[in-house]
């Protein structure tokens, strides 16, 4: 990391809180660089996005804890015993509540992990850490698939989880290209309606800190952080911010292309290819280096590969096209006359017409 | 009870439409794996909750394609000789709801359109408890020996 500490002029942290006029906010600024903009990014922009410089990450974990702090309120609270699922084999309990402190994955008490990856491209060695956490998709399959209107996007870019709605059932995991969100079994709908049948409990992930931003304040873990690594603003600002440093420092763009495009950009300066084969598994925060020496287990749960991702929902894109045509076919065809002639009185089976 | 006045083809293709879509639209829920369903010989896909999705969406077409198809012949001609039986009338206007609800269920998965949370939640539900509605509908009109939507006047 660090190999290139320059800030490009654009939407920063100091920017945003400078515009947004936060009192006090200043405080926590570094004195240095103030080559910020003066912009206020807010969601009457339209999508917000956020910008990961991952040059200059150099994994000290505070964005990790300030995640922690102020999501606090929102972690879940189980009701033990949990209710014996059905078929035990099929549904099994998701507990992490005597586990919160783990914070070398995505846990429902964990919204941001930090991974490790030590690279040696163009003859340089390189040490990247990467915050990870919900990558906030512009067309997220978890909000587009969910059965109960549960995972919802925003027009501010921010794909959030109702907890009140969720019922467990993980297929947001399942369908979230990098398995983002994760479960709490014993909260939730689910306990109220068929606990042993329905459900198992509510997925949680990133939710920008929602909290901060309807105050216009930057999420938890843009504040804090001391090297500045995260650059928050409209959609179309960040991109062009993001295409502006990958130039300036012959690197590589995150999240432009990946399922479709995502508001959350990395950019780095070796290739994401690199960085995801060998990404470590347990790296935890600010460790990875000599920690998991030999170690060759793949991308775990809760732990966020950096592969190319196609647009997953392109076939439904496309398909929806399919939807508006068949309407008008079926009425064209009615007006060719197919189907228009009444059969006879006579015609067999009489009320199987359902 | 009497004799069905329309093709036997339509009937069929809707039963086929509105049956598959039953299937494929409770597999959205996360049930198949859950309870076995992908173990049945034949049925694995089901656990496959994109592909699900997409046939879903194919059969669809097949429903709108059909609804497209007798609505147009009944502004030409069957409405003068047809009269929908007060369960079709009923079934007309729930399969009027799941057509509606869908269209903005498929709506709001395109990219680049982003709905009020609410308005999504009601969409939702309103497409689960329809299709829960004609369920029983057709179960009633199934008791009553009458499931024709239609009778001649
Ligand atoms: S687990 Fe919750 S958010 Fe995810 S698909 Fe199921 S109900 Fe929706
Ligand atoms: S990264 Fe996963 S959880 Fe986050 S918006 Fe995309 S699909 Fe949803
Ligand atoms: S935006 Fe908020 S919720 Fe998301 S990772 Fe940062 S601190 Fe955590």
């Amino acid at each position: 990391m660090s190999k290139n500490k320059k800030q490009v002029g654009a939407v920063s942290r100091r920017g945003f809180l400078k515009a947004l006029g936060v009192g006090g906010a200043g405080m926590l600024i570094p004195t240095g660089a103030m080559a910020a903009q003066e912009r206020v990014p807010s969601s009457s922009e339209g999508e917000l996005a956020t910008l990961l410089d991952l040059s200059k990450c150099i994994g000290c974990g505070e964005c990790v804890n300030a995640c922690r702090e102020s999501n606090a309120s929102k972690f879940p609270e189980p009701v033990k015993p949990y209710p014996d699922m059905l078929p035990a084999k099929r549904a099994k309990t998701e507990d992490w509540s005597d586990k919160r402190d783990v914070d070398d994955r995505l846990t429902p008490y964990n919204w941001l992990s930090l991974q490790n990856a030590e690279v040696t491209y163009k003859g340089e060695d390189y040490d990247i850490n990467i915050p990870r956490r919900c990558m906030h998709c512009q067309n997220p399959p978890c909000a587009n698939m969910c059965p109960f209107g549960a995972a919802n996007k925003e027009l501010s870019g921010i794909t959030k989880i109702n907890d009140a709605l969720c019922m467990g059932g993980a297929k947001c995991r399942a369908v979230c290209p990098w398995h983002i969100p994760q479960r709490q079994s014993g909260v939730g709908l689910y306990l109220n309606l068929m606990p042993r049948l329905a459900g198992n409990g509510v997925m949680y992930k990133c939710d920008r800190c929602y909290q901060l931003l309807d105050k216009g304040e930057l999420p938890a873990c843009i504040a804090v952080c001391p090297e500045d690594v995260q650059t928050i603003g409209p959609r179309h600002e960040i991109v062009a911010r993001a295409k502006a440093l990958a130039a300036e420092m012959d690197g590589f763009i995150y999240g432009l292309e990946e399922n479709g495009g995502t508001n959350t950009l990395y950019v780095s300066p070796v290739p994401f290819e690199m960085i995801n084969q060998v990404i470590d598994k347990d790296s935890g925060k600010g460790v990875g280096k000599k920690a998991n020496k030999g170690r060759k287990k793949g991308l775990g749960p809760g732990k966020p590969h950096m592969d190319a991702v196609k647009d997953v929902m392109a076939d439904e894109t496309n398909l929806a096209t399919a939807t508006l045509v068949a309407p008008i076919a079926g009425i064209a065809a009615g007006f060719l006359g197919l189907a228009s002639r009444l059969s006879t009185g006579s015609e067999e089976g009489g009320d199987d017409a359902s | 009870m009497q004799v069905r006045p329309y093709s036997a083809w339509i009937s069929r293709l809707f039963i086929l439409a509105v049956a598959s879509l039953t299937l494929t639209g409770f597999m959205q829920m996360p049930l198949a794996k859950r309870y076995y369903v992908t173990m049945v010989p034949g049925l694995a896909w089901t656990g496959d909750f994109f592909l699900v999705h997409k046939l879903h969406y194919l059969l669809a077409t097949l429903l709108l394609f059909v609804v497209g198809l007798v609505v147009v012949n009944w502004i030409k001609g069957w409405n003068r000789q047809l009269s929908l039986t007060p369960l079709g009338m009923a079934r007309v206007g729930v399969v009027a709801g799941l057509v509606v609800s869908g269209g903005l269920r498929v709506y709001r998965n395109l990219p680049g359109v982003t709905l009020h949370p609410m308005a999504i939640l009601t969409i939702e539900w309103v497409h689960l408890v329809l299709v829960m509605v004609l369920g029983v509908l057709a179960l009633v009109a199934l008791l009553r020996n009458c499931s024709a939507y239609a009778v001649r006047k």
